[in-house]
């Protein structure tokens, strides 16, 4: 079977499974849209200042919302052994792990896009000005946030306090994309295009990605196969 | 060529051998009655020969090849303590899901054929959550057979089934035999793996105590291998 | 035989650091910043040799994923120990000069914050390890994890320079003369003197966590008889 059919077929299992319950997305969702309702006491949300540090707290948002929904994504296949029949079968455990950071980094993805107008009419930020170099950051960043998150999902999956050391692991590792992400986001919400002047941060992101990307699908086989 | 050998193998947890210079060897057609106490290592030998884990020392050929390999894992059948199924999804996306990781011709139909060949055919669109506990396992059996795979390896199948899942578990196995399919069960219900068993093999302290055909005496009283052998 | 290499090591590491406190509090003070500008004569050693033993790790976890030879594992968790010990030691010393200097105890500079989310990166594989019970996993994970830090850690040094080169700070630790020549001897000295530190206390917990491996599997053997 073509490497990336069964990287369909693994995404495409996952991602039914959680919209049969939503349970992830729902809490993630809640998650995020709390998260902003709190941050107007933190900060005023009609002050400029607020405005120039909104990408920042975007991401932080999706930072924190995207944690609950990847810890689920090696749990749920504790419930019954059913990592043991994925690793049994004739399948690549590279195939398995992209299968799973693909449904991860859809169903990111679409809480970010609610959380997004929310967020515009909560804070008054016009994030529609540069739409498409926005789309491209969210793509960027999401994928770096999804493969860190997938990798180490499958790392703690043993742990009793996954839930918390999940988070903790990962945010320092993800300091650079999350950056990149946080920074490109507050110029083009507030304006200012990608241009030469800040397109180093475009390409950190790119080369996070890459990096890290490869790397787990080298390491992922002796994560998954003892 | 023997279906499943196992050649000189060690397994580690940090410096304590779990196993200890395991030696078997399965031929196609046998069905090997892996016995012994909790803790012997009956479940750590099959989770090795099944490439759950890397041996720390020696070798685990199935049919001539690491289990570890592709072609493998297809003819591979592995029933473990849990179902690996998914409760979200409906007994017949479970074994569709699967025929299509195992690359099946047609996945929808093999699903359909092993729902009826174990009684699930009428709740095959029922939810997995909502099964009963029997319902549960024979989706499992379902699962591990759907690919037709040469070699089986499960794991105390019979603890914790219902009478129902018992007779279909056995009727498949004793199909599977038939057609020239390679068995390994570990397993604490000796009577009904007896049955079935070609050989026996006891497990002690991670070592193999005895391994050799099964016999009549050891049909009639269980206890009798544990006794020879000095594990009492 | 080690423990005679371990003491000898210490030995003169303790004498490097006799020498070097008695030449450096004679040193003259530095123009701009006074006394406390030798505090770099430890600061700057000890985020180096922090570096050297993260390569290390590097190469402990990299061999055990290859050889899954434990002797690598235990030399991977001890030198990933030693290291978070002297880049803590960096970041208070750090801390210190900036308190001095600029007033605040800590101002986000460049090299101070890298420090520190390199810090939080290696602490979480040692809380890692701490979460896994079982041996072989533990190594294992760990030494994935220990990869992934290792090749983050320059991506977060230049993340955080990029930020400070768009939203300038303090920066720290430049002094507006040169460094002397004859100051450099003393530096490589302390260099060698922490460097030799930082080996010893890797050899001694190597010992302990080889120790630690044998119990464990020792008590495994009796719970299973």
């Amino acid at each position: 079977m073509g490497f990336f059919r069964q990287v369909l077929v693994v995404a495409a299992k996952d991602l039914r499974a959680e919209f049969r319950t939503k349970e992830a997305i729902n809490a993630s969702l809640a998650f995020a849209l709390v998260i902003l309702v709190l941050f107007s006491f933190a900060f005023d949300p009609l002050e400029e200042t607020t405005r120039a540090i909104s990408g920042g707290l975007l991401w932080i948002v999706f930072a924190f919302a995207g944690a609950l929904l990847l810890n689920r994504s090696f749990t749920r296949e504790l419930a019954n052994d059913c990592l043991d029949a994925l690793v049994a079968a004739p399948v690549s455990a590279a195939g398995l792990f992209l299968g799973k950071a693909l449904a991860n980094y859809v169903l990111i993805f679409g809480v970010e896009l609610v959380a997004l107008p929310v967020f515009g009419v909560f804070y008054n930020v016009h994030w529609t000005q540069f739409f498409w170099q926005l789309m491209l950051v969210l793509l960027l960043g999401n994928w770096g946030v999804t493969i860190i998150g997938t990798v180490f999902s499958a790392l703690t999956v043993n742990l009793r306090l996954r839930e918390v050391m999940l988070p903790m692991l990962i945010y320092p590792m993800l300091l650079p994309a999350l950056a990149a992400a946080m920074q490109l986001t507050g110029y083009l919400v507030t304006g200012t295009p990608i241009t030469k002047e800040n397109i180093s941060w475009l390409q950190m992101l790119a080369g996070f990605d890459v990096m890290f990307t490869a790397v787990s699908l080298v390491l992922i086989e002796h994560v998954l196969v003892g | 060529m023997s279906a499943v050998a196992v050649d000189g193998v060690w397994k580690f947890y940090g410096d304590y051998p779990a196993l200890r210079d395991i030696r078997l060897e399965a031929p196609p057609g046998s069905c090997l009655a892996l016995i012994g106490r909790n803790g012997a290592g009956k479940t750590t030998l099959l989770r090795t020969i099944a490439g759950f884990m890397r041996p720390g020392r020696g070798e685990i050929r199935i049919l001539g090849k690491s289990p570890r390999e592709t072609e493998t894992r297809r003819n591979l059948g592995f029933i473990g303590h849990g179902i690996a199924v998914y409760d979200e999804l409906s007994a017949f996306e479970n074994l569709r899901l699967y025929g299509r990781l195992y690359n099946l011709p047609d996945p929808k139909r093999s699903a359909l054929e092993w729902l009826e060949r174990t009684g699930l055919d009428r709740v095959r669109d029922g939810l997995v959550r909502e099964f009963s506990r029997g319902m549960r396992q024979r989706l499992a059996v379902a699962r591990a057979f759907l690919h037709e795979p040469s070699v089986l390896l499960l794991d105390e199948p019979f603890t914790a089934l219902d009478d129902r899942a018992i007779a279909v578990l056995q009727r498949l196995l004793r199909e599977a035999l038939a057609a020239r399919k390679t068995i390994i069960l570990s397993t604490h219900q000796l009577r009904e793996a007896l049955e079935l068993a070609s050989h026996v093999a006891l497990l002690a302290r991670g070592q193999v105590a005895f391994h050799g055909p099964c016999t009549p005496e050891m049909v009639s009283d269980p206890g009798y291998v544990y006794a020879q052998y000095g594990e009492g | 035989m080690k423990e005679k290499l371990a003491y000898l090591m210490g030995a003169i590491a303790i004498a490097l650091f006799a020498r070097n406190i008695y030449v450096i509090s004679g040193l003259p003070q530095e123009v701009n910043q006074g006394a406390i500008f030798k505090i770099i004569f430890f600061h700057a050693p000890m985020a180096i040799t922090a570096m050297y033993c993260s390569c290390v790790a590097l190469f402990g976890s990299v061999m055990f994923l290859i050889t899954k030879n434990f002797k690598y594992d235990a030399l991977a968790v001890a030198v990933t120990e030693v290291g978070l010990g002297f880049l803590l030691a960096n970041l208070v010393t750090g801390s210190i000069w900036a308190r001095v200097i600029w007033g605040v105890w800590w101002a986000w500079d460049v090299r101070l914050t890298s420090a520190l989310v390199c810090w939080l990166l290696y602490a979480g594989y040692l809380m890692l390890r701490r979460a896994i019970e079982e041996p072989t996993q533990r190594a294992t994970f760990a030494a994935v994890f220990s990869i992934f830090a290792f090749l983050d850690v320059p991506l977060v040094y230049f993340s955080i320079r990029l930020f400070r080169t768009q939203h300038p700070g303090p920066v720290f630790f430049s002094s507006e003369g040169s460094f002397p020549k004859d100051w450099s001897a003393i530096f490589a000295l302390n260099m060698l003197a922490l460097t030799l530190l930082a080996a010893v206390m890797t050899i001694v917990r190597l010992g302990q966590e080889n120790a630690q491996r044998e119990i464990d599997s020792l008590r495994r053997t009796a719970h299973a008889i």
